[in-house]
């Protein structure tokens, strides 16, 4: 039995063979791509404004040539044929060598930028120096492995971008959201930080700031390094410090409520721009099955509270003691820190209550405990600040989480555990987006009555791993923390059984299963049974 | 705590179990030959595309059943011996049970085609019968489709999709128009031949004719013409799947036969979903209806009986969808393909010849019977309301935004329709 039901959707013929044209585009990107490789292994290029030109361009160039070659010819609708057949997007040979060269490449330029050709003295070498004559252009100073990242991350979201826009081009949302993600790595991401680095000069120096990096994801916003820089930079620094602090407590929340977690996750932020566009042909490569669920949901409060923790004890760190020099000192900035997040966790614990599962009621008091445990821990012993000195917990959050987790795993093994891994998982920012949008928020999917007929599409091709069927069929509005409303499920949906909607919170959460179709006798009779 | 037992574990008998699992403590046995688990029988065609995979299909992981206490048996019922209360299986071994409940859906029609046997010649609407499309389809390069129904454009789409050339044999003058009105099917038509289908309206099959190792060849349609192919989908809708029930004492006509409780003559014994036929229509409905939705809602119903509380199958008002290749259609109330006597269609259509609408009115009360909709998604609970109240046309038109539910920043023509509805008013006066 199980034979069957293994082989059945890889006994038959893929329409999986290349076109001409899309063979041509291939050999144009990897072209590309081989000028790269040979950089890195230190060919050194005479002229090499031209040749990075010529790398980039082509790299670009094959992308979207593709895409043409895919999708120009064909009707606009949905483009999932074969998905499930190919190497590439079925965690076949192709994907596990993707997935090899990718997790290979932030390997080394997380721990071994030197190999990429980053010289602490004297001029880069190898794969930074070919970026050198590029990033002087835009910010007046050499290249850094960062930089050459960025630079393929950009070409990686908009070459991606169009690609993913001419598959869905039937499908507004999907454009639009698109554009804006390309707009933003484009715009804020990558120029605007370049550009404000040209500024600093003589006693002016601002740290390199994308300002659509909110703190969590940013985790290193608040580090001391960069609020001297943000202090000493004057108003404006000050002016970046605040919108820094207003980003997490007062933007986010706002747009949150009114939109859904969809504003940031899938319309602004690079990881998710990422996701989208280059990651978008692993998006059904996603987890679905409950215990997957439950494992999200404790890891990525965990990475939450581990943010957290380490940032308040880095600030903490390089508060003074002293009450008279300036306000916020110490005691009063540990202090603050315990009576928010008990403000917070009284205020959930009061109002919504009745929407948490059990798991996060233990895991809302268990950590709570923790953390006002540690602060009191502290102030009896005086002892480090959450048992670990603060250089030891930024330098492990930064390592594990910011390098290994967001991008190791995050982004190296798209083509094996799909495109979300970070997001769904890791990234602290979405959790508390999450947590907004569970509790506090307008955005829903909505469910069309009885039209739903089960197929699987919407769940299949959600890359959060949301069983959104399990919603649908039964006539519930789909409410999750994880949902970055990216639309795929409405899209996918043969039916037209999900929107994307924010509307009243009155009815925004069905508890009790909907009777289905519009049998109104019958919705009365359970209704009168359950008096 | 009585045994009851389902045979059938589509989404009619699942569904009833699942709902005599919420409201009360019964043995519940869930039987079935075609497949292990409960699976999306409507997805069918995403497996053979590529979309999904067969584990993709099933709407409950495995461990759902068990946890439920919902035993599943495979195996093929052979014969029910009803006065003893006891099932024979084709395997030999047999089961007691206390309340039974039918729910063995359907099966593809034939009607007696010379060489509708052969080899290569098949429908689909089971598991098996997807096993067989891609044994079959390994060898074909090109296929005939016989019968312009839901199944039909669908398995048109999944043999295009492995770039099969496709003859589409439809007895009406344009796609599905025993269902559709003229300019709606001339519409699908248009874009199933865009597609590059062989689309052949006012034609029949004839025959299909035989190799010499009794695999098909070719078929020959009722214009004498003889079309070559390895593949021949019969497509002509579907039938109850009772045969093995045939000569015993459960009353049947096309399907088993059931009262609005979902009673059958036997007492203890139920039929729902697919091969249920109502002795009494309901409202417009035919008696036998294989739809998803009205499983599901026969599922339900029969649950609440089975524990205790008798009650009537409600369906409410007529809806449904489907999607033709790249167009999602969706129906709410009755729109006929001719308007009936005091009735009047009023059709709009956009450009690009995706979209388009129908609405149904009664041209003496001007009261709302119903709309199609192609390439526009509508809000059920809207037009459900709108046809509770007996809404005008008037008012319908007036409010059509209230119903829309396509996505976030699609194109709106509402008010396109709305100036569309007044001049061809004019017109008409």
């Amino acid at each position: 039995m199980s034979r069957i039901e293994h082989n059945m959707s890889l006994t038959g013929d893929a329409p999986s063979a290349l076109n001409t044209q899309q063979k041509l585009s291939t050999l144009l990107g990897m072209s590309g791509l081989f000028i790269l490789l040979l950089a890195t292994f230190n060919l050194n290029f005479p002229n090499k404004t031209l040749w990075l030109s010529i790398s980039l361009i082509s790299v670009f160039a094959g992308i979207v040539w593709f895409a043409k070659a895919s999708y120009a010819d064909k009707h606009p609708g949905i483009k999932n044929d074969g998905i499930w057949f190919k190497s590439m997007t079925n965690r076949g040979f192709l994907a596990w060598l993707v997935g090899i060269s990718l997790t290979g490449f932030y390997i080394i330029l997380y721990l071994y930028p030197q190999y990429l050709g980053l010289r602490a003295e004297g001029d880069n070498t190898g794969l930074i120096a070919l970026f050198d004559p590029f990033s002087k252009l835009l910010s007046g100073n050499p290249a850094s492995q960062w930089f050459v990242y960025g630079t393929l991350y950009t070409i990686a979201i908009l070459a991606f971008g169009v690609k993913f826009m001419w598959k869905y081009r039937h499908n507004r949302y999907e454009k639009l959201r698109t554009v804006s993600v390309m707009f933003f790595q484009t715009a804020f991401a990558f120029l605007i930080p370049e550009l404000m680095a040209r500024l600093n000069g003589k006693g002016f120096s601002l740290p390199y700031y994308d300002l659509k990096n909110i703190w969590p994801l940013n985790y290193y916003n608040f580090e001391q390094y960069r609020v001297d820089e943000f202090i000493s930079a004057g108003t404006v620094g000050m002016i970046l410090l605040f919108f820094g602090i207003a980003s997490i407590f007062i933007i986010t929340p706002i747009l949150t409520y009114k939109y859904g977690k969809r504003w940031y996750c899938s319309w602004v932020c690079g990881c998710g721009g990422l996701a989208e566009t280059a990651g978008d042909p692993y998006r059904h490569l996603s987890d679905k099955s409950l215990f997957a669920w439950k494992v999200e949901r404790w890891v990525i409060h965990s990475v939450l509270v581990f943010v957290v923790l380490m940032t308040t004890a880095v600030i903490y760190s390089y508060l003074g003691y002293d009450a008279d020099k300036y306000w916020l000192n110490r005691d009063v900035f540990l202090i603050a820190v315990g009576v928010f997040l008990t403000l917070l966790f009284a205020g959930i614990w009061y109002f919504k209550r009745e929407e948490l599962e059990k798991d996060a009621r233990y895991g809302a008091i268990g950590y709570l405990v923790i953390i006002i445990s540690l602060i009191g821990f502290h102030y009896m012993s005086g002892s480090n600040l959450f048992l670990f000195n603060a250089e030891t917990l930024r330098v492990a959050y930064g390592f594990l989480i910011g390098s290994i987790f967001s991008g190791v795993i995050g982004t190296g093994f798209y083509p094996i555990f799909g495109n979300r891994v970070w997001c769904r998982f890791g990234c602290p920012m979405a959790a508390i987006l999450g947590m907004q949008q569970r509790l506090f928020s307008k955005f829903r999917i909505t469910t069309n009555g009885g039209q739903c007929i089960s197929c699987g599409n919407c769940s299949t091709y959600c890359e959060m791993g949301i069983d959104v069927r399990a919603y649908a069929q039964k006539g519930e509005n789909i409410v999750r923390s994880s949902c970055v409303g990216c639309g795929i499920c409405s899209a996918v949906c043969p039916r037209g059984v999900l929107k994307l909607e924010n509307g009243s919170q009155k009815n925004r959460i069905s508890s009790e299963e909907a009777v289905l179709g519009d049998n109104v006798d019958l919705l009365d009779l359970i209704k009168q049974k359950s008096n | 705590m009585e045994h009851i037992v389902i045979i059938g574990n589509g989404i009619s008998g699942v569904t009833a179990a699942r709902h005599v699992r919420k409201l009360s403590d019964h043995r519940i046995t869930v039987i079935s030959g075609e497949s292990d688990y409960f699976f999306s029988r409507t997805a069918l065609m995403y497996v053979y595309m590529g979309h999904m995979k067969w584990d993709h299909l099933k709407p409950y992981e495995d461990w759902f059943w068990e946890k439920n206490r919902i035993e599943l048996k495979k195996a093929w019922v052979e014969k029910i011996d009803f006065d003893n209360k006891k099932l024979q299986f084709s395997t030999g071994d047999s089961m007691d049970y206390d309340k039974l409940v039918i729910a063995t859906g359907s099966v593809y029609n034939k009607f007696g085609w010379e060489g509708e046997d052969l080899k290569g010649v098949q429908g689909l609407v089971s598991k098996q019968d997807l096993i067989e499309l891609e044994e079959n389809t390994a060898y074909t390069k090109k296929a005939v489709i016989v019968g312009g129904g839901l199944i039909g454009v669908e398995l048109a789409e999944m043999l295009r999709k492995r770039e099969i050339e496709v003859t589409f044999l439809v007895r009406e003058q344009a796609f599905w128009n025993n269902v559709l009105p003229l300019p709606e099917a001339k519409m699908i038509s248009e874009h199933i031949r865009s597609h590059h289908v062989d689309l052949r309206h006012n034609t029949e099959l004839d025959k299909i004719l035989s190799d010499e190792n009794g695999r098909v060849r070719a078929v020959r349609t009722s214009d004498g013409e003889e079309i070559e192919c390895q593949l021949v989908g019969l497509c002509a809708g579907v039938r109850p799947n009772i045969d093995f029930l045939k000569n015993s004492q459960l009353e049947t006509d096309r399907g088993i036969l059931v009262n609005e409780f979902l009673e059958t003559n036997i007492s203890d014994v139920y039929s729902i979903g697919d091969c249920a036929q109502q002795r009494e229509a309901i409202g417009s409905r035919k008696p036998v209806e294989a739809v998803w939705y009205t499983g599901r809602i026969m599922g339900e119903t029969m649950a609440r009986t089975l524990t205790g509380i008798r009650t009537a199958y409600q369906p409410g008002n007529w809806f449904n969808s489907a999607k033709f290749f790249d167009i999602e259609y969706q129906t709410y109330g009755w729109v006929w393909p001719e308007p009936k006597v005091n009735e009047q269609h009023f059709h709009w259509q956009h450009e690009s010849g995706l979209k388009a609408i129908t609405i149904a009115f009664d041209t003496e009360t001007r009261e709302f019977l119903g709309i199609n909709t192609f390439g526009i998604r509508m809000r059920q609970e809207v037009i459900d309301l709108w046809l509770n109240k007996n809404r005008k046309i008037d008012h319908v038109l007036a409010n059509l935004k209230l119903a829309n539910f396509d996505p976030e920043f699609y194109d709106r023509h509402e008010d396109e329709i709305f100036r569309s509805f007044k001049n061809n008013l004019q017109e008409a006066e």
